[in-house]
């Protein structure tokens, strides 16, 4: 910078220039950097589907659509239909749901408005912690500790009371089936609802609450009227995280499930998810076409998750733009 | 002054923690009179008001000391129900609250959560409830829409609304047109002078000439104490004390 004589010097001014230039340089590499990133994440996303699609084309040449209609799985006889898998995935995670849904908004409800403010970092402590137990701890619980419960008390108590459905009917075969999947997987999901429950309950303004108080409501009312209706589209995304991980859980359900490719009215019997199958039968996948058949497995469990996720994003999103809450 | 005591502080002092916020307040509001609270900011005016519906209670670590008889009854007494109290004297907040629900909605939320059931009975005190805010015939066209779609003085209206719908006996306002443009103020002071044929009105205001045009009643406070309270007139003309009259000339805050 040229400087004239009698000027003052523009020290500030010289500085806040290059550090600007300066700024801007680094911004450049950030952005370039992240989307770098971004694009190698999409890239291996498509290359990944690509060559599943690759591997699993024998299987669907073969079989086309009567892969998705047949629940026939004989591998020795070269029969292959994913139904029983589709199905077994698509209910454990139902159940899971159903049974997590309202115990972590219960429990994020517990730990926002309702637990003394000492218990609440404790509580929420434990409950993160349920989320870093390895999955294989959660499959030998359920085998040890689950099944057997559930052979021994909850299948005969449900048949009794709840038999006149095909839902809750036996044979029991020692514990595990379809519901037992569903119970690990809802204790498994429980913390992602927990979690993203309670983040979005803070922000619920102490305002509309006050609001809702003053006209004479009790805590519950405000609750119910109040706080979860600003609530649940942002629990509604924690539900979706949730379920997402229901669907592709392999070790735990592969050790409760029961593994039983058929489709049972039954939840209290045995049956089979595509995690499982792949799991169990990648190492035994003799011939070039049951192997493609394990790829197209996890390919539809993909597809699956994907379109599912899709959806509930869509829903939320329409709730959305209806109520801003 | 032969006006009926409607609520009677004797005594009350209010903690937050160890901060005691209010100090030894005793002050009679008078019935289907405008009471106004002014004072700098600080010196306990909400804090204050909040106790005379039991709002206090849900901040947590508050605590009060001293009675506030509502006709007699005192509210702090162990087996009054609080939620009794809050439907007979209602609030607006300083900064307008509507719920993200319908204009009609939010005015039949009081009405649903005390169990009224009848569509008719709703939508019948509904209307009346808004035009008694001066604001029917702002919205009667769009009742199902959002609440959060109208302007800031609309809002706050609708909040009168709606503490109106559940037929309260007390209303009380902290600073309830201090967010508001001179217009929207204007249309709140007006309600409040139409307001306070059927109740009986405690208003905060940091708003000196707010509290000349509305109130009857007029007490002044400081650092948690209330100095003087007297008819609106005497506080501003003739104050007995010289805190009051250093504040009403503007010497401080
Ligand atoms: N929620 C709260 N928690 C703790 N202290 C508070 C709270 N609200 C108000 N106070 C304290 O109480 C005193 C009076 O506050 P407030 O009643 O809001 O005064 P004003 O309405 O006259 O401005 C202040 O010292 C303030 O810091
Ligand atoms: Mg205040």
């Amino acid at each position: 910078m040229e400087k004239k004589p009698g000027s003052p010097v523009r020290l500030f001014s010289t500085y806040a220039r290059s550090s600007t230039r300066r700024v801007r340089l680094m911004d450049g590499i950030a952005g370039k950097g992240t989307m770098a990133a971004g694009l190698l994440i999409v890239a291996l996303l498509v290359l990944l589907l690509n060559e599943m699609f690759r591997l699993s084309l024998p299987a669907i040449c073969h079989f086309g659509i009567g892969f998705f209609t047949s629940s026939d799985w004989d591998p020795q006889g070269e029969r292959f239909g994913v139904l029983p898998f589709l199905y077994g995935t698509l209910v454990s995670s139902a159940i899971a749901l159903v049974i997590a849904i309202p115990f972590g908004i219960g429990t994020a409800l517990f730990l926002t408005e309702l637990a003394p403010q000492r218990l609440r970092g404790a509580v929420a402590f434990v409950v993160d912690m349920l989320a870093a137990i390895p999955s294989v701890v959660y499959g030998l619980w359920g085998v040890f500790v689950l099944a057997p419960l559930m052979q021994s008390h909850v299948g005969p108590f449900l048949e009794k009371t709840l038999g006149f459905l095909p839902l809750f009917r036996g044979p029991f075969y020692g514990g595990v089936s379809m519901l037992t999947a569903g119970l690990i997987l809802a204790v498994m999901v429980v913390p992602f609802i927990v979690a993203i429950a309670r983040e979005v309950l803070l922000t619920v303004p102490v305002d509309l609450k006050a609001a809702s108080y003053a006209l004479g409501a009790t805590q519950w009312e405000t609750i119910w009227k109040v706080v979860l209706p600003y609530s649940r589209v942002g629990i509604g995304g924690g539900v979706v995280l949730a379920l997402g991980r229901a669907l592709g859980e392999t070790m735990a359900v592969t050790m409760v499930i029961g593994n039983q490719p058929r489709i049972n009215a039954s939840i209290l019997q045995p049956g089979y998810s595509m995690a499982a199958v792949l799991a169990n039968e990648f190492n035994e996948a003799s011939s070039k076409l049951y192997l493609s058949v394990l790829v197209e497995v996890g390919l539809t469990l993909f597809l699956v998750t994907f379109l599912i996720n899709i959806a509930a994003r869509v829903l939320l999103w329409r709730m959305r733009s209806v109520h801003p809450h | 002054m032969t006006d009926q005591s409607k609520i009677s502080a004797q005594d009350l002092s209010i903690f937050y923690g160890a901060n005691r916020a209010v100090k030894n307040v005793s002050m009679e509001i008078r019935e289907n009179r405008v009471t106004a609270l002014i004072g700098p900011s600080g010196c306990g005016k909400s804090t204050f008001l909040r106790a005379l519906n039991r709002m206090n209670d849900i901040i947590p670590s508050v605590r009060a000391e001293g009675r506030v008889f509502l006709d007699g009854q005192d509210i702090y007494a162990p087996r009054v129900d609080v939620i009794d109290v809050r439907r007979r004297v209602g609030m607006v907040f300083q900064k307008s609250n509507p719920f993200p629900k319908s204009i009609f909605e939010n005015v039949a939320y009081g009405l649903r959560i005390n169990g009224v059931r009848s569509r008719k009975v709703i939508e019948q005190q509904v209307e009346k409830s808004l035009r008694g805010a001066a604001l029917w015939d702002e919205v009667k066209d769009r009742l199902q829409t959002s609440a959060l779609a109208m302007s800031g003085g609309q809002q706050q209206r609708l909040c009168i609304a709606r503490a109106l719908a559940i037929e309260p006996e007390v209303l009380l306002m902290d600073e309830p047109a201090s967010a508001l443009d001179p217009i929207a103020t204007q249309k709140i002071e007006e309600l409040i002078h139409d307001l306070k044929r059927d109740y009986t009105i405690v208003i905060v205001t940091h708003n000196m000439q707010q509290a000349a045009r509305v109130s009857d009643f007029t007490g002044f406070f400081l650092m948690g104490e209330l100095i003087e309270v007297d008819e609106t007139g005497t506080i501003f003309t003739k104050p007995t004390r010289k805190q009051t009259e250093d504040y009403i000339t503007g010497r401080f805050g």
